[in-house]
């Protein structure tokens, strides 16, 4: 090996223990026992879970925050893929619009959507219930599940559908019966993108919450600007447990759903 | 089989009727959640106090909240420039390598995306604390002799927003370099270019709209960005989220953050629109994994 790729080498390496450093760090000290954060952690203790199990704020703020994503996850997939499966059927000018709109949300900072929404919200009477959550998140988390379900759409043969159709089915029956089972993995992995989004959403979260309905982001946020005790970590640890379960998750069924489309009779 | 772009038609046509029912309820969505709200936030940044320009005018007269603009246009930049220094190497690498190391980096790369941005900010705030280890550090080298104030500053907000925005810069990065397929490289080099001139003739160029995809996407998320700069900036030295986030919550002045909303989002769009041919958000969102 040359020098220069040896220096190359280096830097990437010297790269990849920035993006880490900050996780390997906090994780471990979830077991640590003092109630301040210090590295490297000193003793060794689960108190920290117990703490957050334990504590009715938390638990609270965890399970408003699981019912938000649940929902957002389920409203996204649903109108998600409605829109998706119409614009792949021929929009026309219509898709031109929706393409615009699903963009926008992406493109306006979050701080502004929250802004928007803080007033707006205040004005009906939807802040910090789970309905406006749900609507806020499920805006943000759109494009993800459109692109998702959209990357399988096209790859599904369209004669099957056909088929399907000219042996008698409805439409509806073609989609429910034919397509859907071959898209549902990607529809499902949306969903899951969707569930992370929301869940871990903090700006939104932090404009819409009242002082009594507090989402889990807005709770650690409070935590991390007030005292910062080793909480936090224990709940990093639960965090990217779940993160890359969902990862692992969605990218098994991806896999699935790539094996299964790369095996129709044309493959 | 070749795949088909996104958002391809294909199959039997539904009818005009089918296509309205199938997406009205996501017109529907954006229209009430997004669209209205937004707008009519817009609406109240030119008709309070009074009708017209008056707070876009005291934005740009006021030379306190003329600099958080300044400020916040040059931490963008800077961290769009340290972002892109850092994640063009990695995305070499990522598509160089094979076998357990690709699966190993791509996991580096990926973990933190999808990992809490404000578990990541936490560790930062624990790293860059008067006692953390980047103090100690610091110390153990001889930089300096005592602990300093690293927490609270503009510094430490670019350092996190950095490392958080990172993985933004290398997906499309990655998602362009993978396309280039290998014989250019091979002949180029049989042609007689030696590596830095393979680099900079072959693979720059080719790599040039995941690079400025993936800047301008780092740039404009860093313009709003308000959870790293709210938790690890100084309050003297805002960024335009953070005054947003003051104006609205501690001085009530809805019409002023209205205003200041309405300078940041027309300045996103307008960037995005001249951009749009190099802005392929399905490449990015949609093939990530």
């Amino acid at each position: 090996m040359n020098p220069r790729a040896i220096l190359l080498n280096a830097y990437v390496y010297a790269v990849l223990i920035f993006i880490l450093a900050p996780i390997v760090v906090i994780l471990p000290m979830a077991f640590s026992e003092p109630d301040y954060l210090t590295f490297p952690p000193e003793g060794f203790t689960f108190g920290w879970f117990g703490e957050f199990f334990g504590n009715s704020r938390w638990m609270k703020a965890t399970g408003f925050s699981l019912k938000i994503a649940l929902l957002t996850a389920v409203t996204t997939s649903v109108v998600g893929t409605m829109a998706t499966y119409a614009l792949m059927r021929g929009a026309g000018r219509l898709g031109t619009l929706f393409q615009g709109m699903l963009i926008a949300p992406i493109v306006v900072p979050h701080i502004a959507l929250a802004v928007a929404l803080y007033l707006f919200f205040k004005q009906t009477g939807l802040s910090s219930t789970v309905f406006g959550y749900v609507l806020a998140h499920s805006v943000i988390a759109m494009p993800f599940v459109v692109f998702t379900v959209a990357a399988a759409l096209s790859s599904v043969d369209p004669t099957l559908e056909d088929a399907a159709m000219s042996c008698g089915a409805s439409r509806f029956d073609a989609f429910r019966l034919v397509t859907l089972p071959l898209v549902l993995p990607n529809v499902l992995s949306g969903g899951l993108f969707a569930f992370i989004l929301s869940f871990d959403e903090p700006v939104i979260s932090f404009f819409l919450a009242g002082i009594r309905d507090k989402t889990l982001p807005r709770m650690m946020f409070d935590d991390i600007e007030q005292n910062l005790t080793p909480i936090i970590p224990a709940i990093a640890v639960l965090l990217t447990g779940i993160s890359v379960f969902v990862l692992l998750a969605a990218a098994l069924l991806r896999h699935a759903a790539a094996s299964r489309t790369a095996s129709s009779p044309d493959g | 089989m070749t795949r088909p772009g996104f958002f391809q038609p294909n199959g039997r046509q539904l009818s005009s009727a089918g296509i309205l029912l199938l997406m009205a309820p996501f017109f529907m969505l954006i229209g009430f959640a997004f669209l209205y709200p937004l707008l009519s936030l817009l609406s109240l940044s030119v008709t309070e106090p009074e009708p017209g320009l008056s707070n876009y005018v005291r934005i740009l007269d006021n030379p306190l909240y003329f600099k958080v603009l300044l400020r916040t246009l040059w931490i963008a930049v800077l961290v769009s420039v340290l972002a892109l220094l850092m994640a063009f190497p990695v995305a070499m690498a990522m598509v160089s390598s094979s076998g357990p190391m690709a699966v190993f980096i791509t996991a580096f790369v990926l973990l933190p995306f999808w990992s809490s941005v404000l578990v990541r900010t936490a560790a930062w705030a624990v790293l860059l604390q008067r006692n953390g280890i980047v103090n100690d550090l610091l110390q153990v080298v001889g930089i300096t002799s005592e602990p300093i104030r690293l927490l609270y500053t503009q510094g430490a907000v670019v350092v996190a927003m950095t490392h958080v925005l990172l993985p933004f810069m290398v997906l499309p990065i990655y998602g362009a370099l993978r396309n280039i397929p290998s014989d250019y490289d091979r002949a180029a080099a049989i042609c007689g270019a030696g590596p830095l001139r393979r680099f900079a003739e072959v693979t720059v160029p080719l790599a040039l709209p995941g690079v400025l995809g993936g800047v301008i996407l780092v740039f404009l998320t860093a313009l709003g960005y308000f959870i790293t700069p709210a938790l690890l900036g100084s309050p003297k030295e805002m960024m335009i989220a953070t005054l947003i986030s003051q104006q609205l919550r501690e001085f009530l002045d809805w019409p002023f953050a209205a205003a200041l909303v309405g300078v940041l989002t027309l300045f996103v769009t307008a960037i995005t629109l001249v951009f749009s041919k190099v802005f392929r958000f399905d490449r990015m969102l949609g093939g990530q994994l």
